[in-house]
């Protein structure tokens, strides 16, 4: 589903990932781990263009990312996105911020995406705040409606650029269920986080990402108790 | 007093117009500063670069000097360039007129400069919307101009309110200059009231009152738009 090959990002004389090479498969939920400034943000941003890779190539779903001919946005609309800090539209209520998607970029009727817009926002566990503009939810719940909204694209991939991080302890777990909800219908997944539990629990795999290279990866029971590496034994040990 | 009282209505039929250019030159600016205020954002160097000069040359630029240079230069330049081409490609005479009218002079000199100002206010709100917006648009498959037109824009307008009203009221004391090139707003008027009455004091003063009036009503209706957005969305 999702191929990297041999990927290499710079800002500047700042090299930020360094021959990255990866794949993931349908149906597969990959975890990105590693110490901040590692470039995990970045290489997860370059899967859908949010960066432009300095050289290599990535392919998704049988289309070349770095092809002049390929035409990024409907890339796009196969490869949904969340982030850290939400970034929900604060002038659209939280169905409106789901159908316009739908809406502008498909052109699906208003009644068939408000429709589509309900059943995920039942999916997320917030029927009731269709109407409720973004100020008005918790970031638990902001979240939520962010996961929603991508998915009205109605992706082939999932990208989550460290979903959790910005949310108070208590609303954590709530996002992540959602997830691994998503990841136990197949979604192909891959997931910034720095959530160890989820990880281990929902991965298929673990890619542990250090100074802009793949260091280590592996199923995630394997990478949690025995790791080869010296710098994911150390990386585990402060976090875990 | 009983001057006042006598020229009064005329007086009030130039506080008309002078808010009448007013709302014709903002509304104009409006339009000039959204596309120069998106150019100057633009990824096209030359575009960016046009936008520039124009915002430069405006609002470094005494806007008494743009309405000289408009009512007097403009007809001036048209003028050569009709008789160049006469004289040497043997054109018919288009107009015959070096003058043109004061009511076009001064909406073009008064949106040129209201669109300079304004683009900066176009730029400042795009650019205050935080650049998530902008990728989780886009990240949904929008194009940029989708993303401009459905999430950023919308945002920005809310924003650009208050230094839009400014700008409103500036201009609307601004239009004041216009009594240089005799075109008949509220000073002009007063102007032409004195040299025939002699009543300075009172007349000025009172020109000085229906300014007053107009720009404390326009700001509180901004106050009031400003602070209904705040409770509104307080998000922002």
């Amino acid at each position: 589903m999702i191929e990297v090959i041999d990927l290499c990002k710079s800002f500047g004389h700042l090299e930020v990932l360094r021959h990255i090479n990866m794949r993931v498969a349908e149906g597969e939920v990959v975890c990105i781990i590693g110490p901040s400034g590692s470039g995990k943000s970045t290489l997860l941003r370059c899967l859908n263009l949010l960066e432009q890779p300095t050289s290599g190539n990535v392919i998704i779903d049988g289309v070349s990312l770095m092809d002049k001919k390929t035409n990024i946005n409907e890339v796009r609309q196969k490869v949904g996105m969340v982030f850290q800090l939400f970034n929900l539209f604060p002038h659209k209520t939280a169905l409106e911020n789901i159908t316009m998607g739908p809406i502008k970029v498909k052109r699906m009727s208003k009644q068939a995406a408000e429709e589509l817009g309900r059943t995920l926002l039942a999916k997320v566990g917030l029927s009731d705040k269709a109407d409720v503009y973004p100020h008005q939810l918790s970031g638990g719940q902001q979240q939520r409606v962010a996961i929603a909204r991508a998915l009205a694209m109605q992706p082939k991939v999932m990208l989550f650029d460290e979903p959790t991080s910005a949310l108070d302890p208590e609303m954590v777990g709530e996002v992540l269920a959602v997830m691994k909800d998503l990841a136990r219908e197949g979604m192909t997944m891959v997931v910034v986080t720095h959530e160890m539990g989820f990880a281990r629990e929902v991965g298929d795999r673990v890619i542990f990402l250090d100074e802009g290279r793949i260091v280590e990866e592996g199923k995630p029971q394997e990478i949690f108790t025995q790791p080869r590496e010296e710098r994911t034994r150390v990386f585990l040990s402060k976090i875990l | 007093m009983e001057v006042v009282i006598r020229t009064f209505p005329v007086l009030l039929i130039g506080a008309g117009i002078t808010l009448g250019i007013t709302v014709i030159s903002v509304t104009n600016g409006c339009i000039l500063g959204l596309i120069a205020g998106l150019a100057r954002l633009s990824k096209r160097r030359f575009l960016s670069f046009l936008a520039t000069c124009y915002v430069d040359f405006f609002r470094g630029t005494p806007l008494l000097v743009q309405i000289l240079i408009v009512y007097f230069g403009i007809p001036y330049l048209l003028d050569g360039l009709q008789k160049y081409l006469m004289a040497n490609y043997g054109t018919p005479q288009l107009f015959d007129s070096t003058e043109i009218p004061r009511f076009w002079a001064a909406v073009i000199a008064c949106s040129l400069n209201s669109g300079a100002y304004i683009a900066e206010i176009f730029r400042a709100g795009v650019q205050s919307i935080e650049r998530g917006q902008m990728e989780a648009a886009r990240s949904l498959g929008m194009t940029h101009g989708q993303a401009m037109r459905y999430v950023i824009l919308p945002q920005a307008f809310r924003r650009i309110i208050p230094p839009l009203g400014n700008e409103f009221i500036a201009m609307l004391k601004d239009t004041s200059l216009l009594s240089v090139i005799g075109f008949e707003e509220l000073l002009r008027r007063g102007q032409l009231i004195v040299g025939e009455t002699g009543a300075v004091f009172e007349i000025y003063l009172t020109c000085a009152f229906l300014y007053l009036i107009m720009t404390l009503s326009f700001s509180r209706l901004v106050d009031y738009t400003e602070r209904r957005l705040k409770t509104r969305d307080r998000s922002y």
